[in-house]
């Protein structure tokens, strides 16, 4: 029971993490309808950047740890979502009306890219960190599997709780989110009514780099290390994450995110490590097949 | 001369406030970009990272980017000299200072250069080149910027007449690629890059079975190399058999495997569809490592043997009771001959594919493929069934796909889990979608273009998939639909020369 304790709290802090990175992917697919595939190379990204605001804190002293994980997660998410902006700019604008393999093979070509451009300009061994914040609560000390819920843990998910419920408010309360709500239902309506499309997008892709970002802050807080690879499977998993909840909804992006990291979690702990990855795929196509729209999405009707 | 165009080449008047605003924001952009990821780099030391500073190249890239951005506005509005001017002197210094560099290594010149990375200044001069000879050729020609509708014209143009020419140019190419190990030019060098560029050309046409016709995309093509070449390499080992028994089984096996994974997953639409594949691409990668007593796991397998001339082995000393190659010919034995063979096989492969796909496309099977590509629920309507439509393409795809993964086995003598990554797929995808998706010929071009120029920059090992990254996106954005994409429709009411074909358009 303990251990079973241990492996949920593990699994949602790997979940909550996920869940930041599919908001991105959901957000974009709602609006423009195609997965932006290099997603998890500005995850990948935002990490980078945290390790080196780290570094440099750590330069000038600044060592009272709430000021300087504040410091670093508003530093990355900021010089982030340039590559957020940048990204959709160069490489989806120009092909907002082509075909959409087209924008899915500038999407993968724009991952290789990033990849190497920051092994080319980073090295490509991994980057470790000293840990931030270390120590915990401990619960049931008396028995023989001490349950501990770190500090890390705790602000991982008070954190992503805060900028979901933030993220909830801006799409649901004001004139953007109001904008992006219109685009998803229809680009060319939205555009008639006033609503300027191409800024909407631009801000779209803006918070959801900003959202990896802080979710490649946490990353890089959780494990200790990285390196220019790091994007991939994230990505792919958090990407996972979205369809399994829904693509296109918000609260699904992050219940799919829980269910992704509570799978890879429990599986790692109670089954093989190794083929922690094949569980997680195997839920998505089995999720597919059964239920296509996701756990949260709505039926996609096809019209002629 | 007509007033239209005379008004065309006139230059705009300068907006220079905009200007600057323009290239400003670009400057600051990339100000933005560079500052976190240029200007600081970790270094690793003892206990751990070290922060090592570049902000000299950060403020040099931005300035580098507004004068770029600026150059491009005055283009824009037609200011010609300037620019030609500008960007020429400054190509100019960047080359004298890039060759005195070369001449004089470590002189007086290099420390002049600008950034740090040698390929950096050399693209700096480039691209400055590139933008004063347009500037310059604007000028002469007194033309105005085509729009981005005019040059996907021309290249719908260009395509559609490279489809026309295929006829005369196909058995040209061909022709070229039987001749090409015996030309002078022909070393070992040469003919690996040629063995390698046929295979992916040859995987490009079996994907494009997938894609290019069915429409059905698949991120997750490297899966079926895989279990081709694993076939092959266990099948050789356990059991003792040649490559040319062993080659339809490996096909056998990747249908099988394609019909596999087909199954459940081919109902989905694209981008779903895709992501499953992928999905699946990796979970096979995840098996061929975890799994050890099966697969040797990251240690890969070693010892795939080679193939053989009907029969006849390509090594100096054959072994006992074996003839070789060069013994049976009556030839002074050379390490090339191998290659050479090696060469022939995999054209023939891909010879085969192309046949099968020319073939198939003139068969129902290949014609549904097309239909379903172009409009699902209109074929479920006349009675198709998509999913074994679909199933039918997917698992021949794979088989080719299998088929060249045997060969890729033979060829290295050694396989693991590290050659069937993801960025083969997309390769893979990429040839086919570059070249212009159902285009043959496209995809040798895409393939010639995208694996043959880099290897022969293989000295250029960092920058390599960096460019490579880089031009997918700018050949996608320049052509949306592919390089020689023009589709000629496989059956015409009205055949091409016939009196009727005028009024169809």
């Amino acid at each position: 029971m303990e251990y079973f304790i241990q492996q949920l709290i593990n699994g949602l802090t790997l979940g909550m993490i996920y869940g930041l990175i599919a908001i991105g992917y959901t957000m974009v697919y709602g609006i423009i309808g195609m997965i932006n595939f290099a997603h998890g190379e500005i995850f990948m990204i935002g990490a980078f950047v945290s390790i080196i605001t780290f570094l440099l804190l750590g330069v000038f002293g600044i060592g009272w740890v709430p000021l300087a994980v504040l410091i670093v997660m508003i530093t990355t998410m900021l010089l982030t979502s340039v590559y957020g902006w940048a990204l959709e700019r160069v490489a989806y604008r120009p092909l907002r009306h082509s075909p959409r393999l087209a924008a899915l093979i500038t999407a993968i070509g724009m991952s290789i890219f990033f990849q190497n451009y920051v092994q080319l300009l980073q090295g490509a061994r991994v980057k470790p960190l000293q840990p931030v914040i270390s120590g915990g609560f401990r619960f049931r000390e008396e028995a023989d599997f001490v349950i501990t819920l770190s500090y890390l843990q705790v602000l991982i998910i008070v954190l992503t709780l805060v900028l979901m419920v933030v993220f909830t408010l801006v799409i649901n309360k004001t004139a953007l989110g109001r904008a992006q709500r219109a685009c998803q239902q229809d680009l060319g309506m939205a555009a008639l009514i006033g609503i300027n499309v191409d800024r909407t997008i631009s801000i779209t892709f803006i918070m959801g780099a900003a959202m990896a970002a802080v979710a490649g802050l946490m990353f890089l807080m959780n494990y200790g290390v990285i390196d220019f690879y790091i994007g991939f499977l994230a990505g792919i998993k958090a990407f996972t994450a979205a369809v399994l909840g829904g693509i296109g909804s918000l609260p699904g992006a992050m219940l799919g995110g829980l269910l992704i990291g509570l799978i890879e979690g429990f599986w790692s702990a109670y089954f093989t490590v190794e083929y922690k990855d094949v569980a997680a795929f195997s839920i998505l196509v089995l999720v597919l097949i059964f239920r296509p729209t996701g756990l949260l999405g709505k039926p996609d009707i096809e019209k002629v | 001369m007509s007033e239209s165009t005379r008004d065309a080449m006139r230059a705009r008047p300068l907006d220079v406030p905009a200007l600057l605003k323009e290239a400003g924001m670009v400057a600051l952009v990339v100000f933005g970009l560079a500052f976190g990821l240029v200007g600081f780099k970790t270094e690793d030391v003892p206990g751990g990272l070290e922060i090592v500073t570049r902000f000299g190249q950060v403020v040099l890239a931005a300035v580098v980017a507004f004068a770029g951005r600026a150059g491009f506005v005055l283009l824009r509005e037609r200011h010609y000299l300037p620019v030609m001017v500008g960007a020429g002197l400054f190509a100019a210094i960047m080359l004298v200072l890039l060759v005195g560099a070369i001449v004089d290594p470590g002189g007086k010149l290099e420390g002049f250069l600008p950034f740090d990375s040698v390929v950096v200044n050399w693209l700096m001069a480039l691209m400055a080149l590139i933008l004063g000879a347009r500037a310059a050729w604007s000028m002469a020609h007194a033309a105005a910027d085509e729009g981005v509708e005019d040059r996907d014209a021309a290249m719908d143009h260009v395509g559609a007449a490279v489809q026309r020419a295929a006829k005369y140019l196909a058995p040209v190419l061909l022709g070229l690629a039987v001749v090409l190990p015996f030309l002078p030019l022909a070393d070992r060098r040469l003919l690996d890059i040629a063995i390698l560029v046929v295979t992916y050309i040859m995987l490009g046409w079996g994907l494009n079975i997938v894609v290019g016709l069915a429409g059905l995309l698949d991120l997750g093509y490297v899966a079926f190399y895989a279990v081709g070449a694993y076939s092959y390499a266990l099948l050789a080992l356990h059991f003792d058999l040649g490559f040319w028994i062993c080659l339809p089984f490996a096909g056998i096996m990747a249908a099988f495997a394609g019909i596999l994974l087909g199954f459940p997953v081919l109902r989905l639409r694209g981008d779903y569809l895709a992501i499953v594949t992928l999905g699946f691409g990796e979970m096979i990668r995840v098996i061929l490592l975890n799994w050890y007593k099966f697969t040797k796991g990251p240690d890969g397998i070693s010892g795939i043997p080679r193939p053989t001339f009907f029969g006849l082995e390509f090594t100096r000393r054959p072994a006992e009771g074996a003839q070789s190659f060069h013994e049976f010919f009556g030839l002074t034995y050379s390490p090339l001959d191998r290659i050479i063979f090696l060469y022939y096989l995999i054209l023939a492969l891909a010879l085969v594919t192309n046949l099968f796909t020319l073939r198939i496309r003139r068969l129902p099977v290949g014609r549904a493929w097309e239909a379903l590509r172009e409009d699902e629920v209109a074929c479920r309507s006349i009675g198709m069934n998509p999913r074994n439509t679909k199933l039918t393409a997917f698992s021949i795809g794979a088989m080719f796909g299998g088929f060249g993964g045997s060969f890729f086995a033979t060829r290295q003598g050694f396989i693991s889990p590290e050659s069937f990554t993801f960025i083969e797929s997309a390769i893979i995808l990429a040839i086919v979608v570059l070249g212009g998706m159902g285009s043959q010929i496209g995809v040798v071009f895409a393939a010639i273009l995208l694996i043959g120029l880099p290897e022969f920059f293989r000295e250029l090992q960092q920058y390599r998939m960096l460019a490579f990254g880089a031009a997918m996106v700018m050949i996608m954005v320049w052509r949306p639909r592919g390089l020689l994409a023009h589709r000629e429709p496989t059956i015409r009411l009205h055949p091409r020369g016939s009196p009727n074909e005028e009024r169809r358009s």
